[in-house]
């Protein structure tokens, strides 16, 4: 974990480590929690593109002291399997069901991840997951590069696309202490 | 899923009636199965703020689970206009938002209890347990008094 802090550092000094680790942390929680299966971080690069889905794709915006947006994404075997494993057994509608998992999951991801973002001082209102639908996500902000990571689990592969700053007024405040 | 001894109003033994208020059909339908392993019913279910207030007057559920986070009304304002008509309703708060400010505006605003998501049964049964005790002392002194 120290390798991928130290990669992000190195690679992107406006995105800080900060707010990046706790959803890292919230992913790893939730998803092996949920799935009852260890899982592993493959990958963890900067993406300044627009996002480009893999599967089915949630996205859950933030407004406040940290602004932004999180998409977490899984390929359609994994959400599948997502919402067979969570819901307990096969279900009819599955499909629907596998993106209400995917839903799910993301709130829940995001959802503990800013609790501790939260207790660290920083304000903000999250808002309802909403699924993307189009193939292509809204492009990071122009002063906001998102970060990927990429997450191996038993079920299949998800994705987290995280593209957060600091909103103004955490800004001006950082910068008059200094 | 862990088998768990039932929760029962004690007034007249019958199951827990729950209104289970989540924007998330996959989370009301995981909620609802943990509340069936406890033995309790659903009485119904709502998806937002709004509905959940006209459902708790249609239903007058024993206990509602209300998420926070959810579109046109949140869980929050929802349990305190149930709370101020209502005010035994039994609202346990259960949300992947747990920080402190949230919980602490919950708990203000008439809500008995927090869970935070991902929910763990065990946990939610004992929330559940503590939450139904106000019944079952309330059932216990009218027993003493008669």
């Amino acid at each position: 974990m120290n390798r991928l802090r130290r990669r992000v550092r190195e690679q992107e000094p406006s995105m800080r480590m900060e707010l990046i680790q706790p959803f890292i942390n919230s992913a790893d929680a939730v998803l092996a929690q949920g799935l009852e299966s260890p899982v592993s971080i493959e990958n963890l690069t900067m993406d300044e593109e627009a996002y480009r889905r893999k599967g089915i794709a949630a996205e859950v915006c933030l407004t406040g002291d940290i602004e932004g947006r999180i998409i977490f994404d899984a390929d359609e075997k994994a959400a599948k399997s997502f919402a067979r494993h969570l819901a307990g057994a096969e279900a009819p509608g599955a499909d629907d069901l596998a993106r209400e998992a995917v839903c799910e999951l993301a709130n829940q991801i995001i959802g503990n991840a800013v609790t501790v973002l939260n207790d660290q001082g920083f304000h903000f209102r999250v808002h309802p997951p909403t699924l993307l639908a189009s193939e292509q996500g809204s492009k990071s902000s122009e002063d906001t590069e998102a970060v990927v990571l990429c997450l191996s689990t038993q079920s299949g592969s998800v994705f987290m696309n995280v593209a957060l700053r600091y909103h103004h007024r955490m800004m001006e405040a950082a910068t008059a202490a200094r | 899923m862990e088998k768990f001894a039932p929760v029962k109003r004690s007034g007249d033994g019958q199951p827990v009636r729950y209104l289970i208020v989540d924007d998330s059909v996959f989370a009301r339908k995981n909620l609802a199965q943990m509340v069936e392993t406890f033995g309790g019913q659903v009485a119904g279910e709502a998806g937002d703020g709004v509905a959940a207030i006209s459902e708790y007057e249609r239903l007058t559920p024993d206990i509602v689970l209300m998420d926070i986070t959810m579109p046109q009304m949140e869980g929050i304002e929802a349990a305190e206009q149930i709370v101020r008509k209502h005010p035994g309703a039994r609202i346990v708060m259960v949300s992947s938002v747990g920080y402190q400010e949230n919980i602490v505006a919950a708990l203000q605003r008439g809500a008995r209890h927090f869970v935070q998501k991902p929910v763990k049964p065990e946990v939610l049964y004992e929330v559940i347990k503590y939450v139904m005790r106000d019944e079952q002392a309330a059932a216990q002194s009218a027993g003493a008094g008669a």
